[in-house]
């Protein structure tokens, strides 16, 4: 695990995510959402799970990113003012991210280096998810079900 | 001899990283990587040129006209004029179009289409990046052509452009799902997502070595592999699915704004597109490299290769030649209740196969299963009753 | 500076806060939506951290959680939207601090 590639990847997710939070134009934030998601996809593939990292770029930005852009683009409006900042919410996620780091750096054991795994290949998932997650992932493909059920019934134009 | 005629290409690539024998490892990876990832955009460059002459000589053709001729012999340094031609135009953009987002959108829908290429066998051992889960990394990257459209749609400030690139993304989102499900089979069959096993599956004749291995051979594969073309046309916003940029329709859609390279750059990422699910294709159903004859195996892999990539490209310009465009409800129509269905039963058919142990029984119960959804649905879509011959009654 | 667990925790927390940063204090709805969005993959990363440094990494017990929160992530995301989308079909705004008909 290089730090060189950790570094950089960092700061991409980092920038783009401080962007998506902070910037005033819709579009421009969603893109920039775009890119910490593909800044975190870069982190799983570091951390050695190839699998979740091409899931989070298909499920992530493939899909819920071009839902934000849809969305976006059905509901646009000329008079676009973000009717100013909120300075409370800058000073409470302030002091979650304070408390979170003192209760991180308070365990010293978690500075630990990365131990050497095999790597976890796609057949030991699906084993996994056929044996031992069986249950959540019909529970899953229920909630799937029923949120595009329902989705699909909310905007729906009402037959009068 | 054949075989070091089949694996020239890794030979010369072997040797140009030895000619620095004593640099540091990630030096030679990223050596080996900008090799392979230059000998890809060489080849697909140097088809993307030969495509856009081929493609509209045949399409000449099939109307009973010439195609290009002037430029070079029989017109095949049209693309040498037309690149000089495109950019030396004026580069416009719109005073009030959003800039960083107008410019780039078209880079993000072109380095999705040449990503894809990277995970496609094209001969023996000459994956350019050979991962364990290719065909997810290949939908992934493929799924984000969507964002680059909005991104196009919106980045124009034009109507056109935004109702363009809205039809453009509901019809891709819709046939995103044929697409991924028609390669479930083969995938369960193989039982693994990288390219290599499952073009190392499909090896091998049956039937006393005159049949191929292929899984186009097999029922749920052929259905799968029509499947599967279909939604690769759609995809790639081809005839008769080029309602995003059909010109009578909507000016060019998500394209309107846009002159000069950029609009070289649209579709430089449509024939990439094209090439990326041909390659799949071939991957997945038609054997990738291997040859369908056993005694023409002396042939180079990646001639066979290049040879059934050629076959689909013929067709699917064959297809733009003839057919019509097709309504934009239609194409939705058919996606959801036609598509989607046959291929949840293309895995039923091939777990059928699978589960018979590839026999005859296998193969004719596989078969049925997948008749009897197909003629269901056609008796479902009603298509006699809306589309019957009309009567007429004339003035007397 | 090898990466330990405690540099991606941070990393991980920085992300979530910059989501709830986002969730509280803008006023469109969609912002919001991004700011969940943002606070559920933080929330993924620091799984997948933990599995990778934790001893017993012979069970994909982090993965398998970060695999069905993506789904679920997705899932909320549709609804999410589609109750924007609605709200914005009769009330022609998405500002949330307009969408005060049942105050008082």
């Amino acid at each position: 695990m290089s730090p060189a590639a950790f570094i950089v990847i960092a700061i991409l997710t980092l920038a783009g995510a401080f962007a998506a939070a902070s910037l005033s134009k819709l579009i421009h934030a969603a893109l920039c959402l775009v890119v910490a998601f593909v800044g975190i996809a870069a982190f799983f593939f570091l951390l050695g799970a190839e699998f979740v990292g091409l899931v989070q770029v298909f499920v992530y930005v493939g899909a819920v990113a071009v839902l934000i852009v849809f969305t976006i683009l059905l509901t646009r409006r000329a008079d676009e003012n973000t009717a100013g900042f909120n300075w409370g919410g800058v000073a409470i996620a302030l002091a979650v991210f304070a408390g979170l780091l003192w209760a991180i750096l308070q365990t010293p054991e978690l500075s630990v280096a990365a131990p050497p795994i095999e790597a976890l290949t796609v057949k030991r998932i699906g084993e996994a998810l056929m044996t031992d997650y069986v249950w959540p992932l019909q529970c899953v493909g229920l909630l799937l079900t029923v949120a595009l059920v329902g989705g699909l019934i909310l905007v729906m134009d009402e037959k009068r | 001899m054949s075989d070091s005629f089949d694996q020239i290409f890794i030979h010369a690539k072997q040797w140009l990283l030895g000619l620095m024998p004593n640099a540091p490892d990630w030096v030679m990876q990223i050596v080996s990587s900008l090799i392979n990832i230059s000998a890809l955009l060489g080849v697909f460059m140097t088809l993307f040129a030969l495509i856009s002459v081929l493609e509209r000589k045949i399409l000449a053709r099939i109307q009973n006209r010439y195609g290009p001729n002037r430029v070079g012999p029989f017109g095949f340094l049209q693309p040498v004029a037309d690149g000089i031609k495109l950019l030396i135009k004026e580069d416009i953009v719109p005073i009030r179009a959003d800039k960083i987002v107008h410019f780039v959108a078209p880079i993000m829908i072109a380095a999705t289409a040449i990503l894809t290429l990277g995970v496609i066998p094209y001969g023996r051992n000459m994956t350019p990046f050979s991962i364990d889960s290719g065909i997810l990394f290949f939908f992934a990257v493929g799924s984000t052509t969507e964002l680059g459209v909005s991104m196009a749609g919106w980045g124009s400030n034009n109507k056109f452009s935004m109702l363009g690139a809205m039809r453009a993304i509901a019809q891709m989102v819709s046939y995103e799902l044929p697409l991924i499900i028609t390669v479930l089979p083969v995938v369960m069959i193989v039982g693994s997502l990288s390219a290599d096993a499952i073009v190392a599956a499909q090896e091998g004749y049956v039937l006393a070595g005159i049949v191929p291995r292929w899984f186009v051979f097999t029922p749920w594969g052929a259905a799968a592999f029509i499947l599967f073309f279909v939604s690769g046309l759609v995809e790639s916003n081809r005839t008769p699915f080029d309602v995003p940029e059909g010109e009578s329709e909507i000016v060019a859609g998500h394209m309107t704004e846009y002159s000069g390279f950029k609009y070289a750059t649209f579709f430089l990422a449509e024939y990439f597109g094209m090439f990326a699910i041909s390659g799949l294709a071939v991957t997945l159903f038609l054997g990738g490299w291997h040859s369908p004859i056993g005694v023409l195996q002396f042939v180079p892999s990646y001639a066979w290769f290049f040879l059934k990539l050629a076959a689909l490209l013929f067709t699917f310009i064959w297809i733009r030649g003839t057919l019509p465009r097709m309504r934009v409800d239609h194409v939705m129509g058919f996606a959801w209740k036609f598509m989607l269905p046959m291929a949840f039963t293309c895995i039923i058919a091939a777990a059928v196969w699978h589960y018979q142990r590839h026999g005859l029984a296998g193969w004719l119960w596989s078969l049925a299963v997948v008749a009897i959804v197909y003629f269901g649905l056609s008796q479902l879509a009603g298509t006699k009753k809306r589309f019957a011959p009309r009567t007429y009654r004339f003035a007397e | 500076m090898t990466p330990t667990l405690t540099l991606f925790l941070v990393i991980s927390a920085a992300l979530f806060c910059i989501g709830l940063l986002a969730t509280l204090s803008r006023r469109n709805a969609i912002f919001i939506l991004i700011g969940i969005e943002m606070m559920l993959a933080a929330a993924n990363l620091n799984f997948i951290a933990f599995w990778r440094f934790g001893s017993q990494t012979q069970s994909p017990t982090g993965v398998m959680v970060a695999i069905f929160s993506i789904a679920i992530a997705a899932a909320e995301a549709a609804v999410g939207l589609a109750l924007v989308i609605a709200v914005y079909r009769h009330y022609r705004t998405t500002n949330v601090d307009k969408l005060d008909h049942l105050k008082g």
